[in-house]
């Protein structure tokens, strides 16, 4: 190997030495199979793992099955899915999740984008700020959960006692209906944050200096340079983050499960917490398979939607 | 798309946006917004150090009302309560650390030795419906994990697979093979083709000029992409508490939440455990900060 980068005369010399047809068809022949060789390997293992298993909660979802009764499971049609989308419980879940996500993802991108808006326009130190504020993000949200559980225990919890020494009132944060809802997006948009200000990081720094260059030699106003040149640049990467955390939000399980296990009463039941609880502790398991089902579904609708935006942003 | 970390995170030479003095009145914003900074920073960094600080407080500080910020007696008891049992024989807890080592390594193993060729094959050859292929994997990834660990949960009771090890390693490399797919077609277009073509004109076939010419430059990508994919696995809870529940097979999320079932909760071992925990995924989330856009986001947003 004298060389990696082919040189021109190499070219004709390949042509001279081979029947030109021959070798460019095995060649290709032999890239599909190494190309069949190398993809079918993870997709197998994709097939088995996420797609069967999908497709058997598909069957069961229109079956009466349940996992600890065992016995054959009996067809009954789409009297699942009619259950659970006339249902007032189920509508309350939806409302619950529906308030989770809104809530939180809004926090985190107006928190994400101007902490990453403030670290922009620093100059020193960037690095080791934008190190700190990524720790959250990293640590797993059982831990999370559990150190906001101790954190925001109404005995002898931190904030409380913070609270107490600024001479402010004693919060049941966790055991009340209200505020166990806002704990949850508190301690979601605590550790999703970063996540937000990662991006719109990414986004600010990759805006070009003499945009801004060009604008202050117009004198044009700092909110006016904000307005026209830095949101609309960071605003295609931001939306993706946003999609992203949304995503995420609603497929959330083990915050709940830590933080408030769905309560009090029901205040924090999501609607993955409720398959949850349908499925491990109800046993009703053709009901949450359709239930599962349904969640698929808008997870999908919402993936399209955010690889559609990826796609669009790829292309520019 | 010409977004990088590397600029944001490493504190290199960041530009002259902010010219000494150029208005009046700046100096003062200036001040204003390092000051905000800083009250963010400490808000966000917080939780992590009373974290810290309670794993080293003795018992009656942790539960002191008002709450000891600094005038508390320090011990490692909590942290040696991790470890080691009351009989002095190893916990609980340090056998399902190293459960959660073997799981999260051998998965990451797995998906690495699958997703790595995989990622090579989609970004070089004319696969039919790559576009498809590809979206269709990573929304594999998306789907939400109490909704697939239903189905899964049958499947394994089926095969016997229900509270093994081997069980989760399937699960966790299933899920983490559409992410490396992802991270790694980055890294591979990265690498010019024309290294392959070269190769193969001086006699190589496809697969050699792979192996002796592509690989070795992916290395450091291939090191970032385990790393995600092991702290991805590391954290994962939802399927550790459903697929397993004997202590010998049990990982460390479900362990460590399993502290806080009984009455009273030991918050002192809770921090510790959590510490302990957490420390690896924060010197490795470190040792990647340049990959960090694209780990986080699956690998869709590139550099």
């Amino acid at each position: 190997m004298s060389d990696p980068v082919p040189s021109v005369i190499d070219h004709p010399g390949r042509a001279a030495s081979a029947a030109p047809p021959a070798p460019g068809r095995s060649s290709r022949l032999s890239d599909r199979l190494l190309a069949v060789a190398f993809t079918s390997p993870a997709l197998l293992l994709l097939l088995a793992m996420s797609v069967f298993p999908l497709l058997w909660a598909l069957y069961l979802s229109f079956t009466d099955y349940s996992a600890t009764r065992g016995g054959p499971a009996a067809f009954v049609g789409l009297e699942n899915y009619t259950a659970i989308l006339t249902s007032a419980q189920v509508r309350l879940r939806a409302l619950t999740t529906l308030i989770y996500v809104v809530g939180a993802v809004a926090l985190q991108t107006v928190l994400g984008f101007s902490i990453a808006y403030l670290i922009s326009r620093r100059t020193h130190g960037r690095g080791l700020l934008t190190t700190l504020f990524l720790v959250p993000m990293m640590l797993s949200p059982v831990v999370v959960g559990l150190f906001w559980r101790f954190m925001l225990d109404a005995q002898f919890g931190v904030i409380n006692s913070m609270l107490g020494s600024l001479g402010l009132g004693q919060v049941e944060w966790l055991t009340r209906q209200r505020t166990a809802l806002i704990s949850l997006i508190v301690v979601d948009t605590w550790q999703w944050t970063p996540f937000i200000m990662l991006i719109a990081l990414a986004g600010l720094t990759a805006v070009p200096k003499y945009l801004y260059e060009a604008a202050s030699i117009d004198r044009a106003s700092e909110w006016f340079r904000f307005r026209t040149i830095t949101l609309p640049l960071v605003w295609p990467l931001l939306l993706i983050a946003v999609l992203f955390r949304a995503i995420e939000a609603f497929r959330l399980f083990d915050l709940v499960y830590i933080l408030t296990s769905g309560g009090p009463g029901v205040s924090t039941e999501t609607l993955s917490f409720h398959v949850y609880k349908v499925a491990f502790l109800g046993f009703n398991t053709g009901t949450a398979s359709a239930y599962g089902i349904l969640m698929v579904v808008i997870v999908i609708v919402l993936t399209q939607l955010y690889l559609r935006y990826l796609n669009k942003l790829k292309e520019d | 798309m010409a977004v990088s970390v590397g600029e944001a995170v490493s504190a290199g030479p960041a530009g002259d946006r902010t010219p000494p003095a150029r208005r009046f009145g700046g100096r003062g914003r200036s001040v204003l917004e390092v000051v905000l900074l800083a009250v963010l920073a400490v808000v966000m960094l917080f939780p992590a150090l009373w974290m810290i600080e309670t794993s080293i407080k003795e018992n009656r500080d942790v539960y002191a009302i008002p709450a000891k910020f600094f005038d508390f007696t320090v011990t490692m008891d909590h942290f040696r309560d991790v470890f080691v049992a009351s009989g002095g024989t190893r916990s609980a807890l340090s056998v399902s650390f190293l459960n959660s080592v073997v799981v999260a390594g051998v998965s990451t193993v797995l998906a690495t030795v699958l997703g790595v060729p995989a990622a090579w094959a989609y970004s070089r050859f004319a696969v039919r419906a790559k576009k498809d292929q590809l979206f269709f994997i990573l929304s594999t990834r998306f789907m939400p994990p109490v909704v697939v660990v239903i189905p899964i949960f049958l499947m394994y009771r089926q095969v016997g697979l229900i509270d093994t090890k081997l069980g989760l390693i399937l699960i966790y490399a299933a899920f983490n093979v559409p992410f490396t797919i992802w991270m790694m077609k980055g890294f591979v277009d990265e690498v010019p083709a024309e290294y392959e073509d070269a190769a193969m004109l001086d006699g190589y076939t496809r697969l050699q000029a792979f192996w002796k010419f592509t690989l070795p430059l992916l290395l450091p990508g291939i090191a970032a992409t385990a790393v995600f994919a092991l702290i991805f696995s590391w954290n994962e809870f939802v399927f550790a508490i459903f697929l397993t529940s004997s202590d010998t097979v049990r990982t460390a999320p479900p362990a460590i939440a399993g502290l806080i079932g009984g009455t009273t909760v030991d918050w002192g071992l809770v921090a510790a455990a959590s510490v302990v925990f957490a420390l690896p995924v924060l010197v490795f989330a470190y040792l990647v900060r340049r990959h960090l856009v694209a780990g986080v986001t699956l690998g869709a947003v590139r550099r």
